[in-house]
Formats: C-alpha cells, sequence, structure tokens
C-alpha cells in the first residue's frame, strides 16, 4: 500500500513538472501599454483624458490621468520627484514651478525636441516662454504648452445694461456704465453696485492666500500700474517691487477688496463662482479654466445674461497706459525617471499636432496653437473664448526661478494683512517684502 | 536506575535546545518588527535631529557640505529670536488653554450629569460621543460650511448676522477653539465618566449618613477620587491640542491669514516653502516643549495616585 502511494506521488509530481514545462514554453499575453499623467483635479484634466482616448484609438496606448485637489498638487509631486519615483510620466505642472524642476533635473529637456518638431514655430512665443523656457531667455525648454490660462472677468450683461442702472450710474459717475475700459471704472462699477443691505456685492475676486490666488491678483494690478516684481534676469527688486507703480497696484487692491461678499479672505476660483452663479455680484474675476461652469446654465442660472471681458488697461501714477494680465495654466514635461518615456514623447508628438489642438479646444481646453487660437472655429466655440485669445497676449507671469515657493509664500504673508486685513500701508508691505526678498536671493547666491 | 538517569539528562538537554530554539524563533518573529521601527520611528527622529543643525532643503538635490551644510545652532537661534515666533508660540499657548479648559469643564460637567438617571440615557450617551469617533478633517470641513458667513448656519442658528468666522484673524482662532471642543468634550467625558463610575458607593453612604451636603460629597469624595483620571484626560488633550494640524486646516486652511499655530506653520515651513532644516528644528522644539509639559502633569499625576 505503501509503495502503491509512493508511486502515485511521482506520478502526479512528474504530470504537474511536464505541465509546467508545456505552459512556460507558450508566449504570454500581450502586455497593455499605457501611460500616466499628473495633473491638478479640475475639468482640463477630464478634457484631456477624453481627448487622448484618440491617442488611443491610434496607438493602442492607453492614457490615465491621475488627478490631485489644487491644495496639494505641487506639494505633491515635488514630494514625488524629489523620491525619483516613476509613477508618473508626464507631468502637466505649475508655470512657476518649471525653474525648479529644470535645475533639479527632474524633467527631460526638450529643447532640440522642439525645434525638431516645431514647436517654437507653430505655438505662440509668450506660451513657449512662460511655461516651458527656464531661465527665461536662454533658449532652454522643458515642457510643451499645454493649458494655456489666465485672470479674467465674467459679468452680469442684464445688471450692466438695464437702463435703470445706466441713468444712475452716468449720474454718479458722469459716464456710461458697461465693460470696464480701465481698472478705476471697474472700481467705479464695484463701488456702484454695492448694497450689503440688500446681500448684494460689487465684486468676486480673490483673497486666498495659502498658495498663489492673492499673488496672482496682485501682480496684475502692480503691472497695471506700472510696477515690477523685480528684474527676473539680475534678480534685482528694491526700487521695482517696492516702486511707486508697485504701491499704487496693492493699493488699488486693498481698495477694491472692500467691495467683496462677507468671507472672502480665503475665496479661490470656487468661492468666486459661487458667488456669481449665487447673483450676489455683477462680476467676477477667475481663471478662464473656470469659466465653463459659468455658461453652462445648469450650473449657472444667469448663464444666458453671463459675458466675458480681459483685464482692463490702466494709466500708472508715470501717466503711461499698460495692459496685463496673471498667467495660469500649465506645460507637460517628461519625467526623467519615467521608465516609459518613448511612450511619453508619442503622446506629446500627438498632442502638438495642429487637428489634436483642435479637438483640444473644442473639448474645452485652452491651446496654446497659433493658427487654433486665431481660427474663427475657435473663437466661436465658446462664448469666453474671444477673452481668451485676448488674455493670451497681455499676460505675465510670477517668478519661475526655484525659490519661486518661498517667494509666494513670503509676499502672501506681508500682502494679505493689508490687502484683506487692513492692516499697515502698501508701501509699509511692499518694503518689507523687499527685504525679505533681497534676503533670499542673496542666500540662494543670486548676487554674488 | 541507571536508565532513568539517562532519559532524565536526555530529558533536560532536549528542554535546554527547545528553550535556545524558542528564543531565536522570538527574536526571529521580533527582528521585522525592530527593523520596521528602527526605519520608520528611530531613522527619522535622529535624522531631523542631525538635519536641525544644518541648512538643507529636501527640494534640492543633495550635495554635501552644501545641502546640507552644517551652520551649528543657528536654526534654534533664529527661532527663539524671531518675534514673529513668539507670536506663534503664544497664538498656541492660548489655544492649548482655551480649548482644554473648556473640554475639561464640559466634559467633566456632562459626566456629572449623565450620572444622573433619566428617559433615554443610553442613547443620549451615545449621540454625545459621535463628534468624537469623527476623522478631525471631516470634522474640520463640516464646520468651515457652517460658519460660511453667508449661508452658513452657525450665524444663522445664533442671529449674528454675516460675521467672517473664517478668514478673519480676530475670530478665526476662536472658531477652531469651538471646534476643538465640540469634538473631543465627548473624550473627557468619557473618561471622567469610567473615573466618576468608580467611587465606592459606600463612601457617598457614609457622607449621607452624616448629613454631608451635595457639594461637600463634590469637593471631598468625587473630585479627589478621580483627579488621576482626570489628570489623564488633561495630559491627552493638552499635547493633542499643542499638535492641532487637520482641524484648522480643514476650518481656515494654511493660508497667511490663518492662525498662527506651530504645527500649521511647521508644515507651510517644511512642505510649501521647502526649509527642511529650519522645519526640523521647529518640531524639535515642540518635541521638547511637549515633553515638558507632560513631565510636570505626570508629576501631578503620580503625587495624586499616591
Amino acid at each position: 500500500m505503501k509503495r502503491k502511494v509512493l508511486w502515485f506521488g511521482v506520478v502526479i509530481l512528474c504530470l504537474c513538472g511536464a505541465a509546467t514545462f508545456l505552459f512556460a514554453g507558450k508566449e504570454k499575453p500581450a502586455e497593455e501599454q499605457f501611460i500616466t499623467i499628473h495633473w491638478a483635479q479640475w475639468a482640463p484634466a477630464d478634457y484631456l483624458e477624453k481627448l487622448s482616448e484618440g491617442f488611443t484609438t491610434e496607438t493602442g496606448i492607453r492614457v490615465v490621468v491621475e488627478q490631485t485637489p489644487w491644495e496639494t498638487f505641487v506639494q505633491k509631486y515635488n514630494t514625488e520627484m524629489i523620491a525619483r519615483s516613476d509613477a508618473w510620466d508626464i507631468i502637466v505642472g505649475d508655470s512657476q514651478d518649471i525653474g525648479n524642476m529644470a535645475v533639479n533635473g527632474h524633467y527631460v529637456e526638450l529643447t532640440d525636441w522642439i525645434k525638431d518638431h516645431g514647436v517654437d514655430k507653430t505655438f505662440t512665443p509668450a506660451s513657449l516662454t512662460y511655461f516651458a523656457e527656464y531661465p527665461k531667455g536662454a533658449g532652454k525648454y522643458f515642457a510643451v504648452p499645454c493649458e494655456g490660462d489666465g485672470l479674467a472677468w465674467a459679468y452680469r450683461k442684464d445688471l450692466f445694461e438695464d437702463p435703470r442702472n445706466k441713468a444712475l450710474f452716468k449720474n454718479k459717475y458722469g459716464y456710461e456704465l458697461g465693460v470696464p475700459k480701465s481698472w478705476d471704472n471697474l472700481k467705479d462699477i464695484a463701488e456702484f453696485f454695492h448694497d450689503p443691505d440688500k446681500g448684494f456685492y460689487g465684486i468676486a475676486i480673490y483673497g486666498d492666500n495659502g498658495y498663489d490666488s492673492l499673488a496672482m491678483f496682485a501682480e496684475q494690478v502692480i503691472w497695471s500700474f506700472g510696477g515690477e516684481l523685480g528684474d527676473y534676469s539680475t534678480y534685482k527688486v528694491d526700487g521695482l517691487l517696492n516702486s511707486e507703480g508697485s504701491i499704487a497696484g496693492i493699493k488699488y487692491y486693498r481698495e477694491l477688496f472692500k467691495f467683496v461678499p462677507p468671507g472672502f479672505g480665503d475665496a479661490f476660483y470656487v468661492k468666486c463662482n459661487d458667488a456669481f452663479t449665487a447673483g450676489i455680484v455683477p462680476m467676477s474675476c477667475n481663471y478662464l479654466a473656470f469659466f465653463p461652469a459659468l455658461a453652462n446654465e445648469a450650473t449657472n442660472p444667469y448663464a444666458a445674461d453671463t459675458d466675458y471681458f480681459a483685464c482692463p488697461p490702466q494709466k500708472g501714477p508715470d501717466g503711461k497706459t499698460r495692459q496685463y494680465a496673471a498667467l495660469g495654466g500649465q506645460g507637460a514635461s517628461v519625467v526623467t525617471y519615467s521608465k516609459k518615456q518613448d511612450l511619453a514623447f508619442k503622446w506629446l508628438e500627438w498632442f502638438i499636432k495642429e487637428d489634436t489642438q483642435m479637438e483640444w479646444a473644442k473639448l474645452g481646453g485652452y491651446t496654446c496653437h497659433a493658427k487654433v487660437l486665431a481660427s474663427d472655429e475657435f473663437l466661436k466655440a465658446t462664448p469666453y473664448n474671444p477673452t481668451f485669445k485676448i488674455t493670451m497676449e497681455i499676460f505675465k507671469d510670477w517668478w519661475a526661478c526655484p525659490e519661486y515657493d518661498v517667494l509666494l509664500r513670503t509676499f502672501s504673508e506681508t500682502i494679505a494683512g493689508y490687502v484683506v486685513g487692513g492692516k499697515g500701508t502698501a508701501e509699509e508691505v511692499l518694503n518689507k517684502c523687499t527685504q525679505q526678498w533681497k534676503a533670499i536671493f542673496k542666500e540662494a547666491g543670486y548676487y554674488d | 536506575m541507571r536508565r532513568r538517569q539517562k532519559e532524565n539528562e536526555g530529558l533536560t538537554i532536549e528542554a535546554h535546545y527547545r528553550s535556545v530554539k524558542d528564543k531565536t524563533l522570538m527574536r526571529l518573529f521580533i527582528l521585522p518588527t525592530l527593523v520596521l521601527l528602527i526605519a520608520i520611528n528611530v531613522f527619522p527622529l535622529v535624522w531631523s535631529l542631525f538635519l536641525s543643525f544644518a541648512n538643507y532643503t529636501a527640494k534640492m538635490t543633495n550635495v554635501w557640505g552644501k545641502n546640507p551644510e552644517m551652520i551649528g545652532v543657528a536654526n534654534f537661534h533664529r527661532i527663539l529670536t524671531d518675534p514673529e515666533m513668539w507670536v506663534k508660540f503664544i497664538t498656541t499657548a492660548k489655544y492649548v488653554i482655551m480649548s482644554v479648559v473648556g473640554e475639561m469643564l464640559l466634559g467633566f460637567g456632562l459626566a456629572l450629569l449623565l450620572q444622573l438617571n433619566f428617559k433615554w440615557k443610553g442613547i443620549i450617551t451615545t449621540l454625545l460621543i459621535l463628534p468624537m469617533t469623527m476623522s478631525p478633517v471631516i470634522v474640520g470641513l463640516m464646520w468651515r460650511l457652517f460658519y460660511e458667513p453667508n449661508w452658513g448656519m452657525f450665524n444663522f442658528l445664533l442671529g449674528l448676522g454675516r460675521i467672517d468666522w473664517i478668514s478673519d484673524p480676530a475670530r478665526n482662532l476662536y472658531s477652531i477653539v469651538i471646534a476643538d471642543v465640540w469634538m473631543w468634550t465627548p473624550f473627557v467625558m468619557l473618561l471622567a465618566l469610567a473615573g466618576l463610575s468608580a467611587v465606592p458607593k459606600y463612601l457617598y453612604e457614609a457622607a449621607e449618613i452624616d448629613r454631608a451636603s451635595w457639594w461637600f460629597k463634590f469637593t471631598r469624595i468625587t473630585l479627589p477620587m478621580i483627579y488621576p483620571i482626570l489628570m489623564l484626560a488633561l495630559i491627552f488633550r493638552t499635547i493633542e491640542a499643542f499638535k492641532i494640524f487637520d482641524l484648522p486646516m480643514g476650518i481656515t486652511g494654511r493660508g497667511a491669514m490663518a492662525p498662527p499655530l506651530l504645527a500649521m506653520h511647521l508644515y507651510n515651513v517644511s512642505f510649501v516653502t521647502w526649509n527642511t532644516s529650519y522645519g526640523s528644528a521647529i518640531g524639535y522644539i515642540m518635541l521638547i516643549m511637549i515633553l515638558a509639559i507632560t513631565l510636570i502633569f505626570v508629576k501631578y499625576l503620580n503625587k495624586a495616585k499616591q
């Protein structure tokens, strides 16, 4: 009996061995090819995932767009890059972070690729400078402009065109109520509509100072009033950040902030859109990427009466007129640590094509492709696309050096108290910030 | 006889062999946990202590001598001589005192009330415990909605008009204290309830025979008997309140207008501006402060036990 059991075991073992040998010889089923793109959690990321379905159909390579909430988006990809992670093949990162990513070697340099594929000729020069180039003016590129965005305005046409409002406004300010022709004009309109007793307020603008929202609004008024954040090539800030124009810009921001609804000290894109769709403000400033919600009747009951305009020009204390808007948006970069760089480049090649860019624009993405931007098809696709085109011509960006985050934090900490809380004066806060920035640049070795 | 002796010897050797084997096995079982503990707890502790004496940012590439660069006690000196850091220390102390005192008084008061017999006592006790069972981040976000000045429940229920409890620095510290007290009062209440139920009934019976007043029984029996457990609640809550992060992050966010609490500042320094070494130094100062406070409380706790 014992012998029989032993033999039975030997036979079973032999059969198992033979089966393993036979199956091991067979071909493994083909592994699915895919790339992962990391971006912030918002509607354009959904559009990109939808757009990339076309790439999958063409190549069979699946595209996963991983989204992280805006509040932790920059920290998350910075942490992953510090750990040299290959979790993502492409990062659609913030424009001001490009210096940090380039200097530390987290992004693959795309200079030759961009020239070989003619991106420098087909995309707008400003978008390449701000989304892809570091150092600015050096001709070295680390990204492909993906989502061009900027701050612009939505307003209630019905309120602006109401004959009674028009008559009252003209009587008070001596000129016609309409789309503001200057920042001064915009403040008058905010003041005119501001009626807290009736639960109606003059304006919805950013007040949040956790990341870059307050700084982005501040920089566009600083530039429009003739001020500067500093010299991006020499890192000189004294006499620029605390110049007469910069002081006038920050003073203006404080004055405008008096007409926001209560609790706007932490207002970012959600609060601005919410105030507008709740019908408690006549106009709201936001990134263009958040305007689809305002044009949609399902999310905005005033959608039919909503129109858009770009940041207006302004005469500065020096008598010169300037027009600027703060840049938003991101460029797509290939991650150095990605094990699928070949697939990532394949996706980039497909993404920069004119027809892909047109499709991208139709889905709701903001293309930086010059030809698509200028096309009638694009301009008529949404009610805010003409505003986007103007904004793309007047935008400027924050510092892009690796220290941009410390600059952001110190700027927000010093400016917020004055703009939101009304503490101190514009001169005091800008002088304080200038000294802090000088110390940061000195420590980083830019003055050596 | 000889055979039995041999058998005994064999058993001793086997027992010895078994015990050695058990010890080795025991060590082998402990080893993975030990390695994990060293890697996750001990190494970061030592590494961050080293970094607190250096100038280092995790964002930039490591270059020994430059990043990290040893700078001695410069980080600690900068922290302790910076007037803005002292504002953060004072704000955190204010927060700890307000929230812990509120929780202790309310928690103990509720526990005393729950000692009485009334209808639905079980259900009410369960409902009172609910806030403590929630995630602090969720509680923070929920209170943020309550505090919303334009349509939030808080202003509406109290008839306060459109007061900004979130971004106004004059009020937002109190808004976090209120949420913290709401969330953690049940914790003190539970501990106090456990303490109260352990007080021997015969003590009260004896006091009643002597016609002692309610106040006499409370101050001479109840309080001394549950003093150690209240001290324990005080220690736990003080430590937790000192390093509070999730609740303010949910209510006010980490902006410049948020209350200047130490843990929030530590986060901003370490993970927003990536000043890793300065953040490590702040972390160590916080650790020393928490240890000092705990030691004082533990001393009182031991005295109370004696």
